[in-house]
């Protein structure tokens, strides 16, 4: 049970990290531009917390959104494809890295707009209040965004009303080159909610199975109907904030202590120390997520681009009131 | 018009920059500007999500707060709505605000603030406060933008009174229009384009200003008149540049204000053309390229001799990819078979 529980999230952090390197690279090489936000260094919270999702739960996520995507089976291919600004994009190319969306995997996007993702996570959240679901949606956010009046306003309408939402701060300490205490006064992000009726509690974001648990835990109490929770896992982003930031703003000492918090060498070392998974096990779930991002950048590169300007600006009426007499 | 303040007159400058100063870039302008200010008001301060990190919004505020402090050089929480209004209550008391975007698109959550308030306070309560205040951004552009950050929002604040709205397109106008835009007495909003921000032009050393609601001849000819702003003129540029080798000869106008508009210079140059095409950035409809054209036909029916043409965005988002984004953009060859289609009429 552990040792199959860990070696799912030992390969999904793998394939994160892995389809997140390669990304770079292809935006090195021109095959991806304009704004590419990675997450390496915090896969245990995309990972931990999804992997306790239900499928039929609903996402909100920000313009650094890969890795949600991934997690929740939008296949790899069509996440590169999208980088790419390929027809077979999850988002038919029109989105790009920061608009990934999936209906069908009830990935509600990826929004470039700080904060203005809150309140669709609360409408979605309306719905399925409404139609007594027993889904929930998970709005993903990081710690700059709690700075917007859209935060408040969403936790405050969220726990007026029970909402079946659970928020999960991605509190990496830098809001691009501001840290966390040159943009807030309280920097835990999870005490925020209390004035707003939301209860919360802080994790460590870099251990992929206390995101795990702790999310478990908090679904179980949002999807019991008992209204919103917010989970703040701390965590490190390895890389700058997008691939036009060099990150000159943090120290090396510092970027240096958090890569020694590596979550996939904490995961790596605790599963070889308790027996759960072996090196050649290590090694297979290594090739294996190699391949799979092989094959995303392959598919990418061998898909058309999509070819109608005008499509998708307005969708056709539908007639609401068909049928009545 | 009572904004008009006899700012618009019908003083024209024949030759675009002064040829003294030094070749400097575009951020750098900027930031000499600004340096100006700080040094020569108290009451200035810079703010905005970046303007202390390494990036220093593009090189814009490079130094500044090394030089000036962080009390007037400071870096915000992402709170645009909020921020917005700070400046507006900052202002009221005498300060002069500059509150910097990286994107146009960040200024929208801030619309109640800026259309709703800081325009309307010095009409609403009959001149006894001001709201001396800039608010600039850089229009981004580039597969990957995307559609939520590549928008050129200066149509749909073209209406609001109260405001001002500024586009320059050289080094000398950016650091010349900042300064001026500083010392105006009412909220000025400065829309700037990524791509010209890499732009390297001749700039004066220490103060001069350009004034707000001037316009500028960037060519001569006699053949049609095209207007525009910003980073839409470089495209114009390019394709009249094209069309003299087939004896095509445009005159463009670089309107450097959209609001308070030039109208005089547009006038001058449409009477003796009667032709006249409007680029933009921003979509055609209902924005700049609309207004300009409406005004062309309302006022100087009689100079024109064939119908107003428009070069902006169609009606659409930005798409992400590269391929869609070639369509999406009119280029020197869209605008170069719009300058054909009119000339040969
Ligand atoms: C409203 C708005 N303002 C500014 C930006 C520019 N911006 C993009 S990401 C970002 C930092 C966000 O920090 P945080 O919420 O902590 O998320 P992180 O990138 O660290 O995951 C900023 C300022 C934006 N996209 N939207
Ligand atoms: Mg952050």
């Amino acid at each position: 049970m552990q040792r199959d529980l860990v070696k799912q999230l030992l390969y999904d952090m793998l394939l994160a990290r892995r389809f997140e390197e390669a990304a770079a690279e292809q935006y090195t090489q021109g095959k991806v531009a304009g704004f590419l936000h990675l997450y390496p260094g915090e896969e245990a919270v995309a990972v931990g917390s999804l992997r306790a999702a239900e499928p039929g739960d609903y996402v909100v996520s920000t313009y650094r959104e890969h890795v949600h995507a991934l997690m929740r089976d939008v296949p790899p291919g069509a996440v590169m494809a999208e980088m790419f600004g390929r027809a077979t994009g999850c988002s038919g190319g029109y989105g790009g890295s920061m608009h990934l969306f999936s209906a069908e995997h009830r990935f509600l996007g990826g929004y470039a707009i700080v904060g203005e993702t809150f309140p669709v996570a609360i409408g979605a959240g309306y719905w399925l209040a409404m139609n007594r679901s027993p889904d929930v949606v998970l709005c993903f956010f990081g710690e700059g965004a709690a700075n917007q009046g859209t935060f408040h306003e969403s936790l405050n309408m969220a726990a007026l009303w029970k909402l079946p939402v659970l928020f999960i701060c991605e509190n990496n300490h830098y809001q691009i080159g501001t840290e966390v205490h040159r943009q807030a006064a309280v920097v835990e992000v999870y005490k925020r909610g209390c004035g707003n009726g939301v209860p919360g509690r802080r994790v460590d974001g870099m251990d992929v199975l206390a995101v795990h648990q702790a999310a478990r835990d908090a679904l179980e109490q949002v999807r019991g109907g008992n209204g919103p929770f917010l989970l703040e896992c701390d965590t490190y982003r390895f890389r700058g904030h997008s691939m036009a930031d060099g990150g000159a703003y943090r120290s090396a000492l510092e970027v240096a202590e958090l890569k020694a918090r590596d979550p996939l060498l904490n995961l790596r070392n605790r599963a070889l120390e308790n027996g759960w998974l072996n090196e050649e096990d290590i090694e297979a779930l290594h090739q294996k997520a190699h391949g799979v991002v092989e094959e995303a950048i392959r598919f990418a590169g061998q898909s058309p681009a999509p070819d109608d300007l005008y499509q998708g600006v307005y969708r056709r009426p539908l007639d609401l009131y068909a049928g009545r007499p | 018009m009572p904004w008009d303040e006899g700012l618009v007159n019908s003083l024209v400058y024949e030759a675009p920059d002064p040829g003294t100063g030094r070749s400097l870039g575009y951020a750098k302008a900027i930031n000499e500007a600004l340096d100006i200010a700080l040094a020569h008001d108290p009451g200035v301060f810079v703010l905005g999500q970046g303007v202390d990190d390494p990036g220093a919004m593009f090189g814009t505020t490079r130094g500044l707060q090394e030089k000036y402090g962080a009390a007037r050089v400071f870096d915000t929480p992402l709170s645009e709505e909020g921020m917005m209004g700070v400046c507006t209550g900052a202002a009221m008391n005498g300060m002069r605000p500059v509150y910097m975007h990286n994107r146009p698109d960040f200024i929208l959550l801030a619309f109640n603030q800026l259309v709703t308030h800081a325009s309307k306070y010095h009409y609403m309560d009959n001149g006894q406060t001001t709201v001396p205040m800039v608010v600039w951004a850089a229009i981004g552009r580039g597969w990957g933008s995307g559609a939520q950050h590549s928008q050129s929002i200066q149509g749909l604040l073209l209406g609001v009174p109260g405001l001002k709205i500024v586009m320059p397109s050289t080094p000398y106008d950016a650091k010349g229009l900042m300064l001026a835009a500083i010392a105006d007495n009412n909220p000025v909003l400065i829309f700037e384009h990524r791509w010209l921000m890499k732009k390297d032009g001749t700039v004066p050393e220490g103060f001069y200003t350009v004034p707000l609601g001037k316009g500028i001849y960037r060519r001569r000819g006699s053949d049609i008149t095209i207007v525009g702003a910003s980073h839409a003129l470089e495209v114009a540029l390019q394709a009249a540049n094209k069309l003299a080798a087939d004896g095509i000869e445009s005159e463009i106008i670089d309107l450097r204000t959209l609001k308070p508009l030039d109208e005089q210079i547009i006038a001058e140059s449409l009477k003796k053309t009667g032709k006249i095409l409007v680029v933009d950035t921003g979509w055609a409809m209902g924005g700049v390229c609309a207004e300009i054209g409406c005004l062309a036909a309302e006022k100087w029916f009689d100079y024109l001799k064939s119908p107003v043409r428009r070069v902006g965005l169609p009606d659409i988002p930005t798409p992400a990819g590269y391929t869609l984004e070639q369509f999406y953009y009119p280029d020197a060859e869209k605008v170069a078979g719009v300058i054909r289609e009119m000339v040969k009429k």
